[in-house]
């Protein structure tokens, strides 16, 4: 028998694009975080093109240029070398984006799948592993966590990312497992089992795409708070070392030159709280998304 | 009517959960046939374990005590041990399609499911066939199989369970309130849609409700569940015109009615009153005493058999005595 007018799959991904842009779009606060966001990002990919004076990004030294206020030449001023803070700043997207970029691409696939897991074999063996290994890890506050780890290992950006990644991992195991447990034993799951599904259909195929509304909604807000971690990191000394444009390192960079050069200090950290405001928008608009 | 082999062969089933305060005797020692063909209906409160017989039958878990046997074969084991074509043959359809279909999938792949994971049709334009055959049979638009869930109604939500029990081609449905989570019209839709395919497809349904009109229209037999316990099973024509059991004239005596004819067969020598007390804790005796307008004391401290008070039907009071049950 025929269906009249077969539906692609196109259509179907169009259409349920439409119904989440349209429940995300309600609230205005949600576009602009997402205009936010996309700034940020081109930022950060195409600084080197936006960037007026590139090379001031590493090694360059200027010292008839130093410690100039704001002008149109240097609209964020220059800093104590001489270098432009505005390209600096816009390199700086690119850092901060990475390190969050690297960490949440390890963190949210490991973080989900371990939740996953123990929320399916509740109770069991599986379950007691990996969520008391993961509560010893919340247990010790993130950024003492962050601080040990980054001491012992030295201080470098790709430092920093491994010691974010382990303290963030057990947060997305937890927030899984505990919306797992609420649909763990849902009609819908039993009657997949019921069926004969496998565990790893059930886990994957009915499961999962029930609870990505609250995953994609922390990891959206957790953008913002990876870069912060890692700015606060690199101004005490133990993430990306000078030259590197961090954020973070600018700001512990400028700090010395405050009040009287503040725009060393202050771009920066106005750069870091933009790109935190743009992705907390951004993450309330992903989660009216998934809310009916 | 109804054939006379049984398909379906509750022997003696108890079910008892161990919790750290005590032990919840859902179900306590419960015996009953299905025939093929017919529709037989557990009836009982929330509480009287009519759902927990029904999840054992489905092998969401397994009985502590007793035996269920499908044409014979012994199925007292969780369902993943059971072997395949029992699985195939037996199917549920549970009370809220709100929660028993997957909110993010689309309605074919809802439907499909049993047939691909038990690998039954792995062409996609065949699935496609399917699950639009089968949306036909239960007298939705194919087209509804590029919904979701959300998208539908309660009644088509329910609709689309009942496809998805039809996908693997059973033989018995166990209808676990398959109607009282619908608005009234949709109640009717989905009634008349289960006795029709009942009618075509030669199923046999054990319908799980509380729901008296239901069962009214179209159950063959009845059990009466209270506390765990049968305490009266027959003729549905019979319960309904002769109900013999104190719990089920208490029962028929709360149900709304609308018609004058109905009133009228309403019992009247009892008031409902009371709740069903706790099964971590039952009464001792006949379980319903706490509650029964006609209590002696012989029901206070020895349990009533389920004796045979007309041909084909039995009850289980100190009130009648006739001959035991053979077993």
């Amino acid at each position: 028998m025929a269906i009249a007018g077969r539906v692609t799959r196109r259509q179907l991904v169009m259409e349920s694009l439409r119904r989440y842009w349209f429940k995300f779009s309600r609230s205005k606060l949600s576009v602009v975080g997402l205009a936010i966001s996309l700034s940020t990002i081109v930022i950060a990919v195409f600084a080197e093109y936006l960037a007026p004076y590139p090379e001031h990004a590493g090694f360059y030294i200027s010292f008839e240029d130093a410690l100039q206020p704001p002008s149109w030449e240097h609209p964020f001023g220059t800093d104590e070398y001489g270098r432009d803070v505005f390209s600096r700043v816009l390199f700086g997207f690119r850092f901060s984006l990475k390190l969050a970029g690297v960490v949440l691409s390890i963190v949210i696939p490991v973080g989900v799948l371990l939740g996953l897991v123990a929320g399916y074999y509740r109770g069991r063996i599986l379950d007691m592993a990996i969520m008391r290994v993961a509560d010893i890890f919340i247990a010790v506050p993130p950024l003492v966590l962050a601080l040990a780890i980054t001491s012992l290992l030295g201080p470098s950006l790709v430092n920093a990312m491994i010691a974010v990644t382990l303290m963030w991992w057990p947060w997305y195991t937890r927030l899984t497992y505990n919306v797992v447990s609420s649909v763990r034993n849902e009609p819908f799951v039993i009657a997949a089992e019921l069926a004969g599904a496998k565990p790893l259909r059930v886990m994957f195929r009915e499961i999962l795409p029930v609870i990505v509304g609250p995953i994609l909604t922390k990891a959206t807000l957790d953008v913002g708070w990876v870069i912060l971690i890692g700015a606060a990191l690199s101004f005490v000394g133990l993430g990306a070392q000078p030259p590197t444009p961090d954020l973070g390192t600018m700001v512990a960079e400028g700090i010395k030159y405050m009040p009287e050069y503040w725009w060393i200090s202050i771009f920066p950290a106005l750069a870091i709280a933009y790109i935190i405001l743009g992705f907390n928008l951004l993450g309330d608009g992903v989660r009216d998304m998934f809310t009916e | 009517m109804a054939g006379r082999d049984p398909i379906l062969r509750v022997e003696r089933v108890k079910k008892y959960f161990k919790l750290s305060v005590g032990t919840v005797r859902a179900v306590d020692d419960v015996s009953f046939d299905v025939r093929e063909g017919e529709t037989f209906a557990l009836v009982g409160e929330s509480g009287s374990g009519k759902t927990t017989t029904g999840y054992m039958i489905m092998g969401i878990y397994a009985p502590t005590s007793g035996r269920i046997l499908y044409k014979g074969t012994d199925i007292s084991v969780p369902a993943h041990k059971r072997p395949a074509w029992v699985k195939r043959e037996i199917q549920i359809v549970f009370q809220d399609p709100g929660t028993s279909l997957n909110p993010a999938k689309y309605v074919k792949d809802i439907v499909a499911l049993p047939l691909v994971v038990n690998r039954l049709v792995e062409d996609s334009r065949e699935i496609e066939e399917r699950v639009a055959r089968l949306l036909e049979a239960v007298e939705l638009p194919p087209d509804i199989m590029y919904r979701k869930p959300r998208d539908l109604g309660g009644g088509e939500k329910q609709a689309v369970a009942i496809a998805r029990a039809l996908a693997a081609e059973p033989r018995f449905i166990v209808l676990d309130e398959p109607t009282s989570a619908l608005d009234v019209s949709a109640q009717a839709k989905i009634v008349s849609l289960l006795m029709r395919l009942q009618r075509e497809r030669r199923l046999s349904y054990l319908l799980i409700t509380h729901d008296l009109s239901i069962v009214r229209n179209i159950a063959t037999r009845v059990a009466v569940m209270y506390l765990g316990k049968i305490v009266e099973i027959g003729p549905v024509e019979k319960i309904f015109k002769n109900p013999l059991h104190p719990y089920t004239r208490m029962l028929l005596a709360a149900a709304p009615v609308i018609l004058r004819e109905e009133e009228e067969l309403l019992p009247r020598d009892v008031i409902p009153v009371g709740e069903i007390p706790s099964a971590m804790n039952p009464p001792p005796g006949c379980r319903f005493h706490t509650r029964c307008p006609f209590v002696m004391d012989e029901c206070r401290k020895i349990e009533p058999k389920l004796l045979e008070a007309e041909p084909g039907h039995y009850v289980s009071c100190h009130l009648y005595k006739e001959q035991p049950v053979s077993q």
